[in-house]
């Protein structure tokens, strides 16, 4: 008997810690998302929220100066991308990018010491000028995603050289021979937000021009075909965008209608602006600095390091929580005027996506992304 | 209607829990009882307010009619009727229904002698319904968690409810419910075709009995769990089946805020794996 409540006690207190560990204590925080009674909701644990808002506080400003005098293009050489400056504005702003990108090397993480500041010796400072040009381009045309608050440099660094959300094309997961893996099933993988769903789905849509679609807009299949391989990439992607917005699919969607846009939330094509955004970032500016990038810096394909919706967000619906750094860095609002003056890399800029709302509408990605 | 001829000796007074002898009559084939009256008062008056909720809504097509609960900013206090207050009385006068239903089964059962198997069974689908509507949502802070009245839109709240966690599938609860409810039918198809096999046999066959129902089990998978036993089974699968559907609700959301696939990471972190 006494064995027997010992055996009782001991299973209870397993079974407890283990309920406890895998468990929230309630209430969350809850926002209501679209029409009553509709379960389009997000819930938040407190303490969780807490931890977000701590994560995403911003830096204090470096005070402002006068753009006023006389031009940094005219008196350093080999300033491409921030020459329309003022000499005050471009010092500010270096030191800005070194307190946001290197705070523990400084200057010299781009900038050889006894060298030239106008050097390009360092494959550090070339990058720098791809991603400030990046940041202009952001902030000036693509403000249907990034709205008012704009990005700057910190919205993806964070202190950090690379941003710790970044992407590179994906590798097969090892299996024994002759047995499929499909690029899913994988075990632990924040890529597929721990699904079974593909683990690459960065790939077909943010880098090649995959169409996240593969609802029929018919209540019953006629003649629409997606196969579940496409449909499994875009649950995958979806996952992405809610785990790096730290929402649900509510927050754009009501699931009785993923497709229609009328009963999307507006957000909902907000991402789909950033989704373009993110294509263009990765194939105009990032993949063209893979030419140069030391192997460190490269996937296992030996690929550029890329963006996706967490480099940005980090767990939040807006980066920094929409903290508006831009208006006191006005100078990363917009591209430097004279487009002669873009890099060697900015050549191979492609012209800009095509943004009418019909293209939405447009096909259905295949097979052929996978 | 009519009364069979032997229904008279089942017709004994007692077994009321509350009212005493008040109630304790037919009507019909019908026992009326204490709680045949609260059923009858909250059916009528539950239906009635769905109908007029139907009636100053848009729409008369049956499945899109739709009785939605208050904006979660009333929290757990009263609405306005027209903003969801009608929701609150609605769902007052279903667990007031439901229940009254499951103590008028009480009430019959003490009349008979029986026990209160049914009940007990039925108060676990009660237990379901009240985790949603009314657990679920005080742990949560707000009535408007509930689910919407209507045929549609309480399909669509379950479908989005599911997108919350990103994906459903993922939720231990609902794997053991959905487990439940596929053994129930199992459990369900097999005894009824069994019961058939024994009883209604093709022309010229004999009906046979227990022994041969347990040997067909016995030779197909080697045990009969036996007459009574299977009956244990059929209770148990089924109600377990309402029982972790309440759980995998309750814990979404109260207990849980994330993605479910990220729950099982517990298991993937586990020290045992490095």
């Amino acid at each position: 008997m006494k064995a027997f409540t010992m055996k009782r006690f001991a299973s209870v207190l397993v079974l407890g810690t283990a309920l406890m560990t895998g468990c929230e204590a309630p209430p969350p925080e809850s926002v209501q998302r679209g029409y009553r009674g509709t379960g389009m909701e997000a819930l938040y644990n407190p303490d969780t929220l807490q931890e977000l808002v701590n994560a995403n506080q911003v830096p204090a400003a470096i005070p402002a100066v006068s753009s006023e005098g006389p031009k940094a293009g005219d008196i350093y050489q080999n300033v491409e991308v921030l020459g329309h400056l003022s000499v005050g504005e471009f010092t500010r702003l270096m030191a800005a990018i070194t307190q946001w990108v290197s705070p523990d090397q400084g200057c010299n993480y781009c900038h050889v010491a006894g060298e030239g500041f106008e050097a390009d010796t360092l494959y550090t400072k070339k990058v720098a000028r791809v991603m400030i040009a990046m940041t202009q381009n952001a902030n000036e045309n693509w403000g249907a995603h990034v709205g008012g608050a704009g990005v700057t440099c910190y919205t993806c660094h964070r202190g950090n050289n690379v941003p710790e959300q970044v992407w590179t094309i994906g590798v097969p997961p090892r299996r024994a021979e002759n047995m499929g893996h499909m690029m899913q099933n994988v075990a632990h993988q924040e890529s597929s937000v721990y699904t079974s769903l593909p683990i690459d789905p960065f790939t077909p849509y943010l880098l090649e021009d995959g169409v996240a679609r593969a609802q029929g807009d018919t209540a019953l299949p006629q003649g629409h075909e997606a196969s579940i391989q496409s449909t499994e990439h875009i649950y995958s992607l979806m996952m992405h965008y809610s785990d790096a917005l730290g929402v649900n699919c509510t927050h754009c969607h009501n699931s009785r209608a993923f497709g229609s846009w009328e009963e999307s939330n507006s957000e909902r094509v907000q991402a789909w602006h950033g989704q373009q955004m993110v294509k263009e970032m990765n194939n105009a500016y990032i993949n063209p600095t893979n030419d140069w990038l030391p192997a460190h810096r490269q996937g296992p394909l030996g690929d550029a390091q890329k963006v996706n919706c967490a480099t940005c967000h980090q767990g939040a619906y807006q980066p920094l929580l929409g903290a508006n750094m831009l208006a006191d860095y006005p100078n990363l609002g917009a591209l430097a005027p004279e487009p002669e003056a873009a890099p060697a890399a900015m050549e191979e800029t492609p012209a800009p996506m095509e943004m009418e709302t019909s293209s939405l509408d447009q096909g259905v990605m295949g097979g052929e992304a996978n | 209607m009519s009364m069979l001829s032997f229904e008279k000796k089942y017709r004994v007074r007692g077994g009321t829990l509350i009212g005493g002898d008040l109630f304790d009559f037919w009507i019909g084939p019908f026992w009326v009882g204490f709680f045949g009256v609260t059923t009858a008062f909250f059916a009528f008056l539950g239906t009635g307010l769905l109908i007029y909720g139907a009636a100053i809504g848009p729409t008369w097509n049956v499945w899109q009619i739709s009785i939605a609960p208050p904006d979660l900013s009333y929290g757990l206090s009263m609405a306005p009727l027209r903003e969801g207050g009608l929701w609150q009385i609605i769902t007052i006068c279903a667990v007031g229904a439901f229940g009254s239903w499951a103590l008028r089964q009480v009430e019959i059962s003490r009349k008979l002698g029986m026990g209160l198997h049914i009940p007990f069974a039925f108060s676990f689908a009660i237990f379901a319904y009240v985790t949603l509507v009314i657990i679920r949502p005080v742990l949560l802070g707000a009535w408007g968690h509930g689910f919407p009245y209507g045929i549609l839109s309480h399909l669509d709240w379950v479908s989005n409810v599911g997108y919350q966690f990103l994906h459903f599938h993922y939720n231990p609860a609902h794997m053991i419910a959905v487990t439940f409810f596929f053994t129930t039918a199992l459990a369900l198809s097999m005894h009824g075709s069994l019961i058939l096999m024994a009883t209604d046999p093709r022309e010229g066959e004999t009906v046979k009995t227990g022994e041969h129902e347990n040997t067909f089990f016995r030779d197909s998978i080697g045990y009969s769990v036996g007459a009574l036993g299977i009956h244990r089974v059929g209770v148990f699968v089924a109600i377990s089946a309402a029982f972790w559907s309440a759980v995998c609700i309750v814990i979404s959301g109260p207990f849980w805020t994330r993605g479910w696939p990220e729950w099982w990471n517990w298991w993937l972190e586990l020290p045992v794996w490095y």
